[in-house]
């Protein structure tokens, strides 16, 4: 039996993950885990995460000079969410945090609409039915409910098991260490194992919500959790986009095949703030992000890269002109972003506009006039 | 004579905190962050270091687990102080507060009482994204056993939360949050506070009478200010304690004046200045030259933060109604 002082032990923590690709960027093997794909499929990797990197740092710096009221960085969780991103086939459903700036990259997001949610210009108007990534959310856990529910409707369409890779769908919730203690959060895995649903939970476990360390919000691994639920939890190297990529596919092979859930649980470090409100160094110690550094997901593939000479300088040296050009996109994208009319916010509140708002919004255009 | 000078609401929040918390071991204070980060408004700012972690308790990521866990606790004789981060973040645990936190006195047969106080920041104005500028005090106002108060200075802060830790029922404690950080104040420890279930007149005039709570008070004294320069009296009450509402000095001034706007950031339908409303016209339907008005948001959901100052009632719409009132 377990006693209650193994419990309250520190918790296990790299020995149980799956590495295919060591912080000194050496391919190392998994027994039940492959990365499957090609060396030109690992520079695509490096290249998403090379650029989502950039994204977050124009986004970060135009923050900073006022022209985004808040940014979520995702500064190392690149691997996590490019690793994620892209194991998705097209017809698969994400439903994001507020964080997944990779995953919308992955989705085809165009980043200006990020920087429009996060500048208080609309509330994030990517069409969800073409991207097949729904809104971002604010709400700690809702969206793992919403996941569970949109995976049952694949599942009572018939869209799992059918062996057509172009119709077999999977849905992935994505949630952070925090989220986990939430109500919504429990009661999803507990739908999602009850009616089976085609669904993966992706926790990227970045080690803090806001200020609480993963330790307050669970005194036993993450991924342990989900054997209490009644289906499968791996815990994978976060900042491995190689390992990443594996365990995800198989997850969401295994839910598009018909067998249920997953927990995945992404082991990596926000090296960032929560946000850019946040003051991190109230709460944790420069030491530990020192370490964290060492594990860099960025470095790790590109000493791979190098090291195999799977490209030349030539490969870096466009890399870095397209991270420029994303850089003068997003710049110049931003601050031409325009204000949303105010009236218009009358209009989408209900389907059927309603007379009493049809009332309002007349009386406020009014007052506008005989302000003008 | 003892006085705090020139602090913040935020500040003065802290202070109360930290006075109710040495005058009584039983207080505890419960919330995501509130240990060494000392909240994101930084209200509970040092009070993990002086306290310790048995009473300030950074809690998991859980609202309906802290409200539930704090009704726990005040069965065992505990008084606690929820923070709820921001507003939007309440509705987690709306069962909690509003079926069972509400009703446990009545359900106990009085057996039980429920000291909690659950603070919420509240109100918009600060540019935040979408869930972090709601005004959800009717949706707490409409519960019976339930006292929900606004503070809207530093003054009211410092002495309200004390206050309301004291009372043996659940108090919803709302703070608005753009004052946070805002005018500062003086607050004299020696004068005796009036009673937390009190309405208080901040400015007298003749003849108009603008009811305001929280974020809206700094609005509508600014509007007086203004009526004021253009040669209008207008009068100003704090509501502070919006369930049980204290309306004396509203029905007063609207029988004096015959004029009265209400003014909240809450959408105005079925909120709070309906129910004034409703109960000035009752009681003084004749003295009234105008019906009562209210200003407040539209009935749509809380805009992108770039444009929320129009849709938050600004000096304008409310001088506005003030000259709508008189025009009648
Ligand atoms: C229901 C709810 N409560 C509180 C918050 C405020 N809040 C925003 S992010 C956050 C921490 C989330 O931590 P985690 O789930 O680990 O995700 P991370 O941001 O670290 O990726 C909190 C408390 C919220 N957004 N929703």
């Amino acid at each position: 039996m377990t006693s209650l002082d193994d419990y309250l032990a520190p918790m296990p923590s790299e020995a149980e993950m799956v590495q295919l690709l060591t912080p000194e960027g050496e391919r190392v093997s998994h027994p039940d885990y492959t990365f499957a794909g090609t060396d030109n499929q690992i520079l695509g990797l490096y290249r998403d995460m090379h650029l989502v990197r950039r994204l977050d740092r124009e986004a970060t710096a135009l923050q900073r000079h006022g022209e985004l009221g808040l940014w979520p960085p995702l500064l190392g969780q690149e691997a996590a969410q490019i690793g994620a991103g892209r194991a998705l086939r097209t017809q698969d459903f994400v439903f994001p945090t507020y964080r997944e700036h990779g995953v919308a990259w992955c989705r085809g997001v165009d980043p200006l609409k990020l920087l429009a949610l996060y500048r208080g210009v609309d509330q994030g108007t990517w069409d969800p039915t073409t991207t097949r990534l729904a809104p971002y959310t604010i709400v700690i856990g809702a969206q793992t409910l919403h996941a569970v529910g949109y995976a049952l409707g694949v599942l009572h369409d018939g869209a799992v098991g059918t062996g057509d890779s172009n119709r077999d769908t999977a849905v992935v919730a994505h949630l952070g260490d925090g989220a986990t203690s939430q109500g919504d959060v429990n009661e999803a895995f507990v739908f999602a194992a009850s009616f089976q649903t085609p669904v993966v939970f992706f926790c990227q476990n970045n080690h803090f919500a806001i200020s609480e360390p993963t330790e307050r919000q669970s005194r036993i691994p993450l991924y342990h959790r989900a054997e209490g639920f009644g289906f499968p939890g791996v815990r994978v190297d976060g900042n491995d986009v190689l390992a990443v990529h594996a365990v995800m596919s198989a997850a969401l092979q295994r839910a598009r095949e018909g067998g249920g859930p997953t927990f995945v649980e992404a082991y990596t470090y926000r090296m960032g703030a929560h946000t850019t409100s946040d003051d991190a160094t109230r709460y944790r110690l420069s030491e530990d992000v020192e370490h964290w550094k060492l594990k860099d997901p960025l470095a790790r593939v590109e000493a791979y890269v190098r090291r195999r000479g799977l490209a030349g300088e030539e490969f870096f040296e466009s890399l870095a002109a397209e991270a420029d050009a994303l850089g003068v996109k997003m710049r110049e994208g931003c601050k031409a972003l325009p204000d949303p009319d105010p009236a218009a916010l009358f209009d989408r509140v209900f389907v059927e506009q309603t007379d009493e708002l049809a009332a309002q919004q007349a009386a406020f255009l009014q007052r506008a006039g005989a302000a003008r | 004579m003892t006085t705090l000078t020139s602090i913040t609401l935020a500040k003065a929040l802290n202070a109360g905190l930290r006075k109710a918390m040495e005058d009584d071991p039983k207080v505890v204070l419960l919330g995501e962050d509130i240990g060494a980060l000392g909240g994101v408004f930084r209200v509970t700012d040092g009070l993990l270091k002086d306290f310790g972690e048995g009473r300030v308790i950074d809690t998991p990521l859980a609202e309906s687990g802290i409200v539930g866990t704090a009704i726990g606790l005040a069965m065992r004789g505990y008084r606690p102080v929820v923070e709820i981060q921001f507003d939007g973040f309440v509705y987690p645990a709306y069962d909690q507060i509003v079926c069972q936190l509400a009703k446990l006195h009545y359900r106990s047969g009085g057996r039980w009482s429920l000291p909690v106080v659950i603070r919420i920041p509240f109100g918009g104005g600060i540019g935040a994204v979408e869930h972090h500028s709601e005004s959800p005090e009717a949706q707490f106002a409409h519960t019976p056993g339930l006292n929900v108060v606004a503070c809207s200075n530093p003054v009211d802060g410092y002495w309200m939360i004390q206050q309301a830790i004291a009372s043996d029922d659940p108090v919803i404690f709302l703070e608005p949050k753009r004052q946070y950080h805002a005018a500062k104040a003086d607050i004299s420890l020696d004068e005796s506070p009036q009673s937390l279930w009190a309405s208080r007149v901040v400015r007298e005039g003749s003849e108009a009478t603008l009811v305001a709570y929280g974020p809206t008070v700094a609005t509508c004294v600014a509007a007086a200010e203004e009526a004021e320069r253009q040669g209008r009296s207008v009068g100003v009450i704090d509501l502070r304690t919006l369930s049980p509402l204290d309306l004396d000095p509203v029905l007063a001034a609207a029988r004096a004046t015959g004029h009265v706007v209400v003014v909240h950031e809450a959408h105005v339908n079925l909120g709070m200045g309906s129910e004034v409303a409703a109960r000035v016209m009752q009681e003084c339907f004749h003295s009234l030259e105008a019906p009562v008005l209210r200003v407040g948001g539209y009935d749509t959901p809380y805009p992108p933060s770039r444009v929320e100052e129009s849709w938050l009632p600004d000096v304008d719409r409310v001088l506005e109604a003030i000259d709508r009132s008189w025009s009648w």
